[in-house]
């Protein structure tokens, strides 16, 4: 059964959360408690905040993005390959082949097009 | 399985000696093995902060903390108890609830990934079947703190901050992910026990030196740290995308990030160097921890000596040495292991016994000699390109600067 | 290991269901749309661990890599390039009633075609312990035709996507 497999999993996931929030809760009981305007407001180099803090997105990090989920993808499909990859010979290696070399266009055009360029 | 010693049958012996039923000894065993992995590498990490500062010192030519105790050794101690008398602020604006749960993910994000480490031979987390794909899927968890962070901080130095430690993140995950695929192909499984078991005859590093050298660097990338460590860039985001967090909080970040640097070592010492394995872990499972240690520990040098040695790099360089070195490196280099793992095994160079180690001689060379191959190819194409640059540079430039 | 009458599977499948369906009801009674993607990811991850209940590990990752790691990420980056990404005023918009019926008709067309003819024919049946093993899911996907042609168009779909997302960026050359 897989659960049982990874019930130590999910007991690390809880004992670390747990384990900061009690770090974190002990802080904020030692601690002081004073807060004031000026400590609270934003940082801002010591002047006072100019506009909202909130700013529109770059679209050029929008690009990595879709790059880095087309790689991903790329790499979730060579994982299972790669363990399997001794019993196909050399057919194996022709499909992958082809499946990196259709991405690999991809990073290309994206290179060429100046979308990797940060000016 | 039966009841040997506390230490490596921890299980049996405890429903043989205090009459407990099987499946509540099971439980305790796992329970025990999670809390020593949760809290293992916290408190390596209060070592690790003297580590670090003594060894920056030195670099620097300086003393580093020398006053609490000997060597300076329980200044990481003083800090924390320093941290935890500091005040809890959060700041006005920011999403309450992001903001305070951004450094409980990212530190659950790095312990997360301990539990498919074989420590030694007989004490391993889990032995998932998945292990390197838990690994990546895991350490990706990270890159959404920071993000939350950066947004949740209200501040706008944090969230430029975080826009571009994501972009860093997200695109140093494709060639660390990439490289961890050799180690699985050479092992034919992605169980991490299965990958250190590998490595009986031969360490992969010896094999394959290239994965090896893209997965460090793109697991320093990782990090944050330099010559990757844009974020916080004091001279034009002041702090990152943790700018707006103090005391505990901003602490949790920072043991976040050691943790980070010590677990890469881990995972190097895992991956390339074979783990636990050395003389006697057979007869004494124990000794297999202190091996782990040590080949860790030289990795997280490496990582450190790295850290202090070299100068930041700018974010457009980062992204170009990303899409245009390390991701094209690592697929080239991924085929032509696959491409010579198929030669090895058409010349029948395979070993017979993998665990032998005279066996292994014969694809270890072919494999370096790809290797080596690789690596001169890369370089000759690198030289090439900054060649042509530099003419095209030399033939624009003004007359009065031509002179010299 | 029992509690009772509650085996730990059934705990879990409790715990997994309140993540992922207390993360979808989070994700459509936000008014902040950032929030409203923190809830995605609860609720994504619980569907992750619905992947283990059902012992397919590997599917498990992936869901927490690519949907958590990837698209949860590109989904906050789309939700930063908006203008207006946080204190939206209103809740409801007045297309409410067309999304309602959509998605009405989505859960009656899932009730009828895939709950209501197996109602109460599927007993607990005892799940294998691992249903796709990687190296099976590698043997399907790379050797003999069986799903080689998928692969690769799934390369094609994802190479077009990105020359898109750069065509649609990139109206200024």
């Amino acid at each position: 059964m897989a659960l049982e497999q990874f019930a130590p999993v999910g007991m690390l996931l809880l004992l670390s959360t747990g384990l900061v929030l009690i770090i974190l809760n002990i802080s904020a009981v030692f601690g002081p408690k004073n807060p004031t305007t000026r400590k609270t407001a934003p940082y801002e180099s010591g002047m006072k905040p100019i506009g909202p803090a909130v700013r529109r997105l770059p679209v050029k990090f929008y690009l990595i993005g879709v790059l880095f989920i087309l790689f991903d993808i790329e790499v979730i499909f060579f994982l299972p390959w790669a363990v399997v990859f001794r019993g196909l010979g050399f057919y194996g290696l022709i499909v992958m082949g082809l499946f990196v070399f259709i991405l690999t266009v991809g990073l290309i055009y994206e290179w060429k097009k100046g979308a990797l360029e940060w000016e | 399985m039966e009841c040997r010693d506390i230490i490596n049958t921890f299980a049996p012996c405890l429903s043989d000696t205090l009459g407990v039923s099987t499946d509540l000894a099971n439980f305790l065993s796992i329970t025990l093995g999670v809390l020593i992995v949760a809290t293992f590498p916290l408190l390596v990490t209060i070592l690790l902060i003297w580590v670090e500062r003594k060894f920056a010192a030195r670099v620097q030519d300086r003393i580093g903390p020398n006053r609490v105790g000997p060597f300076g050794l329980f200044q990481p101690f003083a800090d924390v108890i320093k941290l935890l008398g500091k005040e809890d602020i959060t700041p006005a604006g920011a999403d309450k609830w992001i903001y305070n749960a951004s450094p409980v993910v990212m530190v659950m994000a790095v312990l997360l990934i301990w539990a498919v480490i074989p420590l030694t031979p007989v004490h391993v987390g889990v032995d998932l079947e998945i292990g390197a794909l838990y690994f990546v899927a895991v350490a990706s968890i990270g890159t959404l703190s920071v993000i939350m962070a950066g947004w949740a901080s209200n501040n706008k130095y944090a969230l430029l901050g975080s826009f571009r430690v994501v972009a860093q993140l997200i695109s140093y995950e494709v060639p660390l992910a990439l490289a961890l695929l050799v180690p699985v192909m050479l092992a034919g499984s992605m169980s991490m026990v299965g990958i250190v078991e590998a490595q009986t005859g031969m360490w992969f590093v010896f094999m394959v030196p290239v994965s090896a050298f893209l997965f460090f660097i793109s697991s320093q990338a990782e990090t944050g740290r330099a010559p990757f460590d844009l974020l916080e860039a004091e001279s034009e985001l002041v702090a990152g995308f943790n700018i707006e967090y103090s005391g505990m909080k901003f602490a949790m970040f920072f043991a976040g990030e050691f943790m980070h640097v010590f677990t890469n070592g881990v995972l190097m010492a895992v991956l390339f160097t074979g783990g636990y394995i050395g003389p006697f872990v057979d007869q004494i499972p124990l000794l297999g921890l202190v091996y782990l240690l040590a080949k860790a520990s030289i990795w997280y040098l490496l990582s450190l000596l790295m850290r202090n040695a070299l100068p930041r790099v700018r974010i457009d360089q980062l992204m170009l040495f990303n899409w245009l070195f390390l991701v094209p490196v690592s697929i080239i280099n991924l085929i032509l292991v696959a491409f010579l793992m198929f030669v090895i095994r058409e010349l029948g160079l395979q070993p017979d016994d993998p665990r032998d180690f005279v066996q292994n001689i014969p694809q270890t060379v072919v494999l370096l000699l790809g290797n080596v191959a690789l690596l001169i190819g890369t370089l000759t194409v690198i030289r090439n390109r900054f060649r042509a640059e530099r003419l095209a540079e030399q033939s624009t430039m003004l007359p009065a600067q031509a002179g010299d | 290991m029992t509690f009772g009458d509650f085996t730990p599977e059934a705990f879990a499948f409790g715990f997994f269901t309140i993540l992922t369906l207390g993360g979808a009801f989070g994700v459509v009674g936000s008014r902040n749309l950032v929030r409203s993607a923190v809830w995605l990811m609860v609720s994504l991850f619980g569907i992750a661990g619905f992947f283990v209940l059902l012992s397919a590990p590997f599917l498990a990752a992936v869901q927490v890599l690519v949907y958590i790691g990837a698209i949860g990420i590109l989904i906050t980056f789309a939700i930063m390039l908006t203008r207006s990404m946080t204190n939206l005023k209103e809740r409801f918009n007045k297309q409410w009633w067309l999304a309602a019926l959509a998605a009405l008709t989505a859960f009656l067309l899932l009730m009828v075609t895939v709950i209501v003819p197996t109602w109460g024919e599927m007993g607990a049946e005892e799940i294998p312990p691992t249903v796709a093993s990687t190296a099976q899911l590698g043997e399907a996907f790379f050797s003999g035709w069986g799903y080689v042609l998928p692969l690769e168009v799934a390369s094609l779909l994802l190479t077009a996507a990105m020359i898109g997302a750069i065509v649609i960026a990139r109206e200024d050359d």
